[in-house]
């Protein structure tokens, strides 16, 4: 039986012989993306109906980080049942350690000539740069607080709240008071952050101008890998026997915890590794916004985020990074067609998938295609049944 | 409290040892005193009316509830009110639950995969891969428990009386010394529930059995000694002949 042979291969072979439900045609997708779009960016004329303007690289490669942080929230919520309404904050976080990069690399190219302090600092008279700041001109430093901020932060939080066993909607709402405080610490000026308006007027990373198709490009598949990366990360997780130490924990935690599973070490490290992911989202984000401000703190950013992973299907990764895309494309679409109508689709499109999709437009789908399959074999009842359909 | 000796009396030998337990919770008395101890290699039946205490006593034993005094010892040397449910588990304390709980959306096969009696840290647990051995013993158990030919079945897909067994099933997973099973046979058919006191049974002679259980037929079915259990402490100990004879017993039982 496969699924006898897949656990006794463990996680690596597993991963190779047999990506999750639709993983391997994902991957493709991403990949053939990844070497597509710049030729049809480069070599196809403006003319052609096949080229690919350089604002939809950039829309796209948006939507990327938003996929990415989407399979960061499905990964604890899909698959441990952690609820998180905060994950925005450390996708924020992630990109204001970018932003600071990007800040230093202005050098004296900012409106006051300053080469030592960002433009926000000397309007507010401060004389040098905050010592926390110190090391962010240097890319392989800002890259490793990319992934150590949000990660610190999500094992110091992670480390208290589920050691004392705080869990479902309790969790939710401290996770929202969590993004809802670093919003408010974020707007002081005296945070050195550049308060409300924050980190902008970006000019290049790694030498490369912001502004150019190139480096827009460059961002658009480095996104693109780190989507790919992120989900291979992910479906090890999800395919080895600790992941289905989470789906244990989702479904029956204190029967996990009576099996002789420490549940709390199990939610903190997928906990930590989800925050270091949506890090990396916020990371490749703000260089192709050209701007980090503390509204990315904002809670209804992050419950946005969930309804992105419920619309697409939670528990399914590729479900997360699809409901993702699809719903910033219809935002974009709809907030520029009719932009007081947008709200009232956004909430409309989560009461409908709740009533009726309710897992989500890949794990719906997956049933109708299960059903399918079913009706046209001759003995249903004795029918292996695949463990990725879940019963909720 | 603080007289206690820090251990419990080696002059006999103790799989399972309470002394004076006491639990509380707001105000009501759950357990009150309650001593009793389990020879290694024992089957126990435990009766006893609504609110005697059994499953508290259960949460007492497997590091839930910590109780307001009183000690715990497992083979007579760990204390068990100090540690936590993962590290009772691990020690070899099984749990089956009183409503079968088993992890409803994954396999039987998995199910039992996930109860394997092996290092459980999470790094250990990421790159786990089964050797022969253990999906050897899977195979076992899987016959043990009757469910061979549902092994890839979701265990929610299971029959109630399925699931009770998948459920002892993943205890016998865990290898432990000592398993703890409340109500074992609440919803089963005669069937069923005679076919488990013959699962129990063939298990208890590799391992110390708990058993809390309401239907005296399949307590007279095991047929072993009885503790019963009443306001959350011991009313009477013996045969079920002899606690059933006993006048207190029967005052407990009938005289509300």
């Amino acid at each position: 039986m496969d699924l006898m042979k897949n656990t006794q291969q463990g996680p690596f072979l597993s991963l190779m012989t047999g990506l999750p439900g639709g993983g391997k045609t994902f991957l493709g997708i991403l990949l053939a993306a990844a070497l597509l779009v710049p030729v049809l960016n480069i070599f196809v004329p403006e003319s052609s109906s096949l080229h690919v303007p350089t604002y939809l690289v950039s829309l796209f490669g948006k939507y990327l980080c938003f996929a990415l942080l989407a399979l960061s929230v499905d990964l604890i919520w899909g698959y441990c049942g952690i609820l998180s309404l905060g994950h925005g904050a450390f996708f924020a976080l992630g990109g204001y350690a970018m932003g600071m990069y990007l800040m230093r690399q202005i050098g004296d190219r900012g409106v006051y000539g300053n080469p030592e302090l960002p433009d926000f600092m000397v309007f507010l008279n401060w004389t040098e740069l905050p010592w926390y700041w110190y090391g962010f001109d240097m890319f392989p430093f800002a890259l490793l607080m990319v992934v150590l901020v949000p990660g610190i932060l999500a094992f110091v939080f992670g480390w208290f709240a589920f050691r004392a066993r705080v869990t479902g909607v309790y969790l939710s709402i401290i996770t929202q008071a969590m993004t809802y405080a670093l919003l408010l610490a974020f707007f002081r000026n005296d945070m050195g952050f550049g308060g409300n308006n924050g980190l902008t007027d970006f000019k290049d990373i790694l030498g490369f101008d912001l502004q150019a198709d190139g480096t827009r490009l460059g961002l658009f598949v480095a996104s693109i890998l780190a989507l790919a990366l992120g989900y291979l990360i992910s479906s090890f997780i999800t395919q080895s026997k600790l992941g289905r130490v989470l789906i244990a924990i989702r479904d029956a935690e204190s029967r996990t915890r009576f099996s002789g599973y420490r549940v709390e070490y199990y939610k903190l490290f997928v906990f930590v590794v989800s925050a270091v992911l949506a890090g990396i989202a916020g990371a490749l984000y703000v260089p192709q916004v050209g701007i980090i401000n503390p509204s990315e703190f904002s809670p209804a950013n992050s419950i946005e985020v969930v309804i992105w992973v419920a619309v697409g299907g939670r528990g399914t990764l590729w479900g997360a990074v699809l409901g993702a895309v699809l719903v910033n494309w219809g935002k974009s679409y709809f907030t520029g067609a009719f932009p007081d109508a947008w709200l009232y689709l956004l909430g409309g499109l989560f009461v409908f998938t709740t009533l009726f999709l309710p897992k989500g437009i890949v794990g719906t789908s997956g049933i109708w295609i299960e059903k399918f399959k079913n009706l046209r074999q001759s003995d249903p009842p004795l029918a292996p049944r695949s463990p990725v359909v879940k019963e909720d | 409290m603080t007289s206690q000796p820090v251990s419990a009396p080696a002059d006999f030998p103790s799989i399972l040892y309470l002394d004076g337990v006491s639990v509380s919770f707001d105000g009501f008395k759950a357990l009150n005193n309650l001593s009793f101890f389990i020879e290694p290699g024992e089957m126990r039946a435990i009766i006893g009316p609504n609110g005697a205490g059994k499953t508290t006593m259960m949460d007492v034993i497997t590091g839930k509830t910590r109780p307001d005094e009183g000690m715990v010892f497992f083979k007579n040397e760990i204390d068990l009110t100090k540690h936590d449910e993962a590290f009772i588990a691990n020690l070899g304390i099984g749990r089956k639950f009183q409503k079968p709980t088993v992890f409803e959306s994954q396999s039987v096969f998995h199910n039992l995969e996930l109860s394997l009696k092996e290092d459980k840290s999470v790094m250990k647990t990421l790159f786990a891969a089964l050797n022969d051995a253990q999906l050897a013993r899977i195979m076992e158990v899987l016959k043990i428990i009757r469910l061979e030919e549902k092994a890839t079945w979701l265990a929610g897909e299971l029959s109630h009386g399925q699931k009770q067994w998948l459920e002892i099933g993943m205890l016998l997973m865990q290898d432990p010394d000592l398993l703890l099973v409340d109500e074992p046979v609440a919803g089963m058919t005669d069937a069923e529930t005679e076919q488990t006191a013959d699962l129990l049974r063939e298990i208890s002679s590799t391992h110390s059995v708990v058993v809390v259980e309401h239907d005296m037929e399949f307590v007279r079915a095991l047929n072993t000694k009885v503790t019963v259990l009443h306001e959350g402490s011991v009313l009477a100990e013996g045969s079920l002949d002899t606690v059933q004879n006993n006048q207190r017993v029967i005052d407990v039982y009938l005289g509300r």
